[in-house]
């Protein structure tokens, strides 16, 4: 059996207990399999799979000229330039899109979540393979390392180059799939054009199943958002500023209306598609909030980001702590990043979407509008309502004890569950949650009361923890 | 005090790594004997049958809930001894009065068994992850993969690159044994060796290249890193080796970055950039359609795009719902029988075909392939929205005095709202612009005895003479578009 197994090509055995060296030499004596290419050469239909196969996704004959030939220095040099550029840009996931497999000829499958296939040392994922499509850009937005008037080296891909390198990184699992995005050269239309095309390319071509973010440009005409939905699994338009004074100086060219408008049209478009089950943008639409680079309060970000979910039905709103960039321009502060802000505002987001609480209770316990950046903004709604505590853990409702600190939405079901068969003490809470620290002081279980420790004054100053190092949701 | 009688142990050998199979005969066999844990102890050895070993005997299924079934599998797979006792253990609560014990996530059984799934899920997701492959040197595309997973999860893991990788051909190596795929068949075979694997790639460097540009020296935290990327993956992923220096240099870089006077952007003028917009707008007809041409049907089916026809400044347009099998083999609207009939009518009603601007809502033919013939398919309201800027840019070009829908699709398409016909017949405001709400051609064609179609027809017939006449006497008037009614 083993002998069997280590069979490595058709009409060569290697003996049980030799090493299966897989090199050359090995193919070498293989004369009956004759691909050289597993892509391209099979593509005849591929209709890209969902929930309704579209036939209008045939691919169509041809051969990718690209395989097996290695990366040139001059791709490698492009690459460094683009993804660099790329980088300011949080969004990373690949997740949301239907559950695929790649079919006998093609490539790529998607899984639900998404999977990271590296970190960096700055703690983010590595996913999709996130580049520009080129750095020239007609615009110029004060924040962006490639607006027009800045000095940064430039480069561009043509289409080929990025279907290569999504293909071959692919293929060697390095990544999720491709996120594209671009400088606007040309015109909008131009630009959004040539991605389209390589997303086209590599579903039609390659049969790629893998995932696909395509950032829209909204100045671009409305049906290359029709077209673009058709071929991505994931749409998304950065606001960057949440104001539109903020957006009216720091980026001349953008106008917050018309980004708005493309929103509207993308959200009503992944609706009506989902409806008819259909493949349009499968995996929603998401978008990204720049913070420190303007003077917008945190009560003001996370207002617009209610709006967003609300309006547009955001699968994610990213914030970026507005990072020094080379060549920054003189408009704006020059300093580290404000990763602790950034951070607090991903919770408090998260406490919208997932834990019952609106705008207005978190903006309540932040300081003229600034989050607490000491302690969780949950802790600190807690802090500004103790007269709602402490909260019993065997008969809370799981309303209230989502608003316990420490107690995250897991946690919480599953002590829901646990306490039908069981009265719940602190030893049993401690398996359930990491943050019994937290939790302690806002918590009865049948052997504990925090009594009058609830109104001690210290009690803020007893649970700042020491800032481990932060932790990003990625 | 009293003495116990000794208890005798009962030894069960399972074979190393998941011995998922063993386990399950086992623990049938345990139940059937009503041995409970503590009389039970589990024994890894590849070579079993010595002296006091249990012989495991065949014996009857056991219930267990589903969901302490799942955790089994994956607990199967984990690196530590223990694991087959502490599954029994839950198993024999589970039948033994506790069946939801599952649902007492505190429970310090279950909270352990816990912790091993998801240990042993968050192995399959790493691997997953961090798998690298490396193209074999050879004329053949063949890939191969060295990894050191902790568990034993080679099996468990394998699907998943088949699913993904189908139509290459790869080996993933592990100091647990291997696996194949050669494109029809998945295999597992002994544990194989880094050295068995290719130990280059020519795409590392650039992907190396990659990992690098990505880093935000601004942000660096290593300790995020290694808490979703320990370190012992690293010896196996080419994109590590940056890491250190990556590290000992984000200081410096951003200190550099702040440093750095900002530049003052030298003087560029925004009006490429205008330019550009104002530029890529369609300004005529013919630009329109080239842009429909190049993009490609947004439909399923379709062979060609068929544009709306008639002169560029006519007074009526008429929007119908989308071409059928003749337009889209002859490239042109209304020129099947839906289209005869309506050319038919207007000239009854005074109106010149070639006076007025015909097209459709969708510009392609949307079918579904039945034998030879290709049937018509109602394009879903999705759909019609998807052309709809086109539609939009379409009308503001030609700019009619007064709009026909003939049709729900285009009463849909004009007015971005389902409306049923019947009630919305007559009279209509399309945005800004003036219009008229009647039913399709084809809708008559398709009426099935003589009398309702003449009737229908005969109302048809009353809606274009309507449509004539506003159209007229607007240009006799002089005054705004049909402001007489
Ligand atoms: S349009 Fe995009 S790439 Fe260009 S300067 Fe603005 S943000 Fe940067």
């Amino acid at each position: 059996m083993i002998g069997e197994w280590l069979s490595m090509g058709k009409g060569l055995l290697l003996k049980k207990g030799e090493p299966h060296r897989l090199s050359g030499s090995v193919e070498a004596k293989v004369h009956d399999l004759t691909e050289t290419c597993s892509y391209g050469r099979h593509a005849t239909s591929r209709p890209l799979p969902g929930p309704s196969p579209a036939p209008y996704l045939h691919a169509r004959t041809k051969h990718e000229q690209s395989c097996g030939r290695p990366m040139d220095e001059k791709l490698s040099k492009k690459l460094r330039i683009l993804a660099d550029a790329a980088k300011y840009d949080a969004s990373c996931s690949s997740s949301g899109a239907p559950k695929r497999k790649s079919d006998p000829d093609g490539l790529g499958s998607t899984v639900g979540t998404g999977i990271c296939h590296a970190y960096t040392p700055d703690g983010r994922c590595v996913s999709l393979l996130k580049i520009l499509l080129t750095n020239y850009c007609l615009f110029d937005c004060a924040y962006c390392v490639n607006r027009r008037s800045s000095n940064v080296k430039r480069a561009k891909f043509s289409v080929d180059e990025v279907v290569t390198l999504t293909v071959e990184f692919y293929k060697r699992n390095y990544i999720e799939g491709l996120f594209l995005s671009s400088g606007i050269i040309r015109s909008p239309d131009y630009t959004m054009e040539q991605m389209i095309l390589v997303a086209k390319k590599l579903r039609r071509d390659h049969g790629f199943r893998g995932y696909i973010h395509l950032k829209t440009i909204p100045e671009a005409s409305p049906w290359l958002i029709e077209e673009a939905g058709l071929w991505a699994d994931r749409l998304s338009i950065n606001l960057e500023l949440p104001t539109e004074k903020s957006l009216e100086q720091l980026a001349p060219e953008k106008d917050g209306a018309s980004i708005e408008t493309a929103m509207a049209q993308m959200s009503e478009r992944i609706e009506e598609a989902r409806e008819e089950r259909r493949h349009f943008s499968p995996a929603g639409q998401t978008t990204q909030m720049i913070v420190g680079a303007d003077e917008t309060t945190d009560a003001d970000v996370l207002r617009k980001s209610a709006t967003l979910y609300g309006h547009y039905a955001m699968k994610r709103v990213y914030y970026s702590a507005f990072s020094p960039i080379p060549d920054s321009s003189a408009i704006l502060p020059l300093k580290s990043p404000p990763l602790m802000r950034e951070n607090r505002l991903y919770q408090a987001d998260w406490l919208l979407r997932y834990y019952g609480f609106d705008v207005d209770e978190i903006a309540s316990s932040a300081e003229k509008g600034m989050l607490d950046l000491d302690v969780d903004p949950k802790l600190a709604w807690a802090l500004k309502n103790r007269h709602r505590f402490p909260v019993d853990v065997n008969l809370a409702d799981r309303e209230m004890l989502l608003r316990v600190p420490g107690l995250g939405a897991r946690a919480v079901d599953k002590i829901v569950v646990a306490r039908k068969h069981t009265t719940l003490r602190l030893e049993d809470v401690a398996r359930l949650t990491s943050g019994l620290k937290r939790a302690k002081p806002f918590l009865i279980t049948a052997d504990h009361h925090p009594k009058a420790r609830l109104d001690k004054l210290d009690l803020r100053e007893r649970l700042i923890e020491k800032p481990e190092q932060l932790s990003l949701f990625v | 005090m009293t003495i116990e009688a000794p208890m005798t142990l009962h030894r069960i050998i399972l074979k190393t790594g998941a011995d998922l199979h063993g386990f399950r005969k086992a623990v049938r066999w345990l139940i059937a004997e009503e041995l409970a844990p503590q009389h039970v102890v589990f024994a890894i050895d590849d070579a079993p049958g010595l002296f006091g070993d249990e012989t495991v005997m065949d014996a009857p299924p056991v219930s267990i809930p589903k969901g302490v079934s799942r955790l089994i599998e994956q607990v199967v797979c984990h690196g530590d001894p223990e694991r087959y006792a502490l599954l029994y253990g839950l198993v024999w609560r589970v039948l033994n009065g506790e069946r939801d014990l599952l649902e007492v996530a505190s429970d310090p059984l279950v909270h352990r068994i816990d912790l091993m799934a998801r240990s042993v899920r968050r192995d399959l997701h790493k691997m997953h992850a961090f798998v690298r492959f490396r193209r074999m040197q050879g004329e053949l595309e063949r890939f191969a993969a060295w990894f050191e997973p902790e568990h034993f999860i080679l099996e468990a893991a394998a699907p998943f690159f088949v699913d993904r990788f189908r139509s290459m051909d790869w080996t993933i190596l592990t100091p647990i044994g291997s696996t194949r795929w050669d494109r029809h068949e998945l295999t597992f075979g002994p544990p194989g060796r880094r050295e068995d694997a290719p130990d280059e790639d020519s795409f590392e460097e650039g992907w190396r290249g990659y990992y690098e540009s990505v880093f935000n020296p601004a942000r660096v935290n290593p300790t995020a890193m290694r808490a979703e990327m320990p370190k012992k993956y690293w010896r196996n992923m080419p994109e590590t080796a940056a890491i250190p220096g990556l590290i000992q240099t984000a200081a410096q870089r951003v200190e550099r970055m702040i440093e750095q006077e900002a530049t003052m952007p030298t003087k560029r003028t925004p009006e490429r950039a205008i330019q550009a917009m104002w530029d890529q707008e369609p300004k005529t007809l013919e630009e329109l359609n080239a842009i429909i041409a190049k993009a490609g049907p947004l439909v399923p089916g379709a062979t060609q795009a068929v544009f709306g026809e008639g002169p560029h400044h006519a007074e009526i347009v008429f929007v119908g719902e989308q071409p059928g099998d003749q337009e889209d083999l002859q490239g042109r609207p209304f020129v099947g029988p839906a289209g005869k009939l309506l050319t038919k009518a207007m000239r009854e009603a005074g109106i010149e075909r070639e006076q007025a601007y015909l097209t459709n809502a969708v510009k392609h033919f949307k079918f579904d392939q039945r034998g030879h013939r290709r049937i018509h398919a109602k394009p879903t309201a999705g759909e019609v929205k998807h052309y709809r800027p086109w539609l939009m840019k379409e009308l503001e070009l030609v700019r009619p005095k007064l709009i026909v829908a003939l049709g729900a699709t285009a009463v849909l398409a004009l007015s971005g709202k389902a409306t049923p016909i019947t009630r919305s017949r007559g009279r209509a405001k399309f945005g800004a612009y003036e219009g008229y709400i009647t039913v399709h051609p084809s809708y008559l064609l398709r009426l099935p005895d003589e009398a309702t179609k003449q009737e229908a027809y005969e109302a048809f017939l009353n809606d274009l003479r309507r449509i004539h006449d506003l159209a007229q006497a607007d240009l006799n008037t002089g005054e705004l578009p049909l402001a007489a009614e």
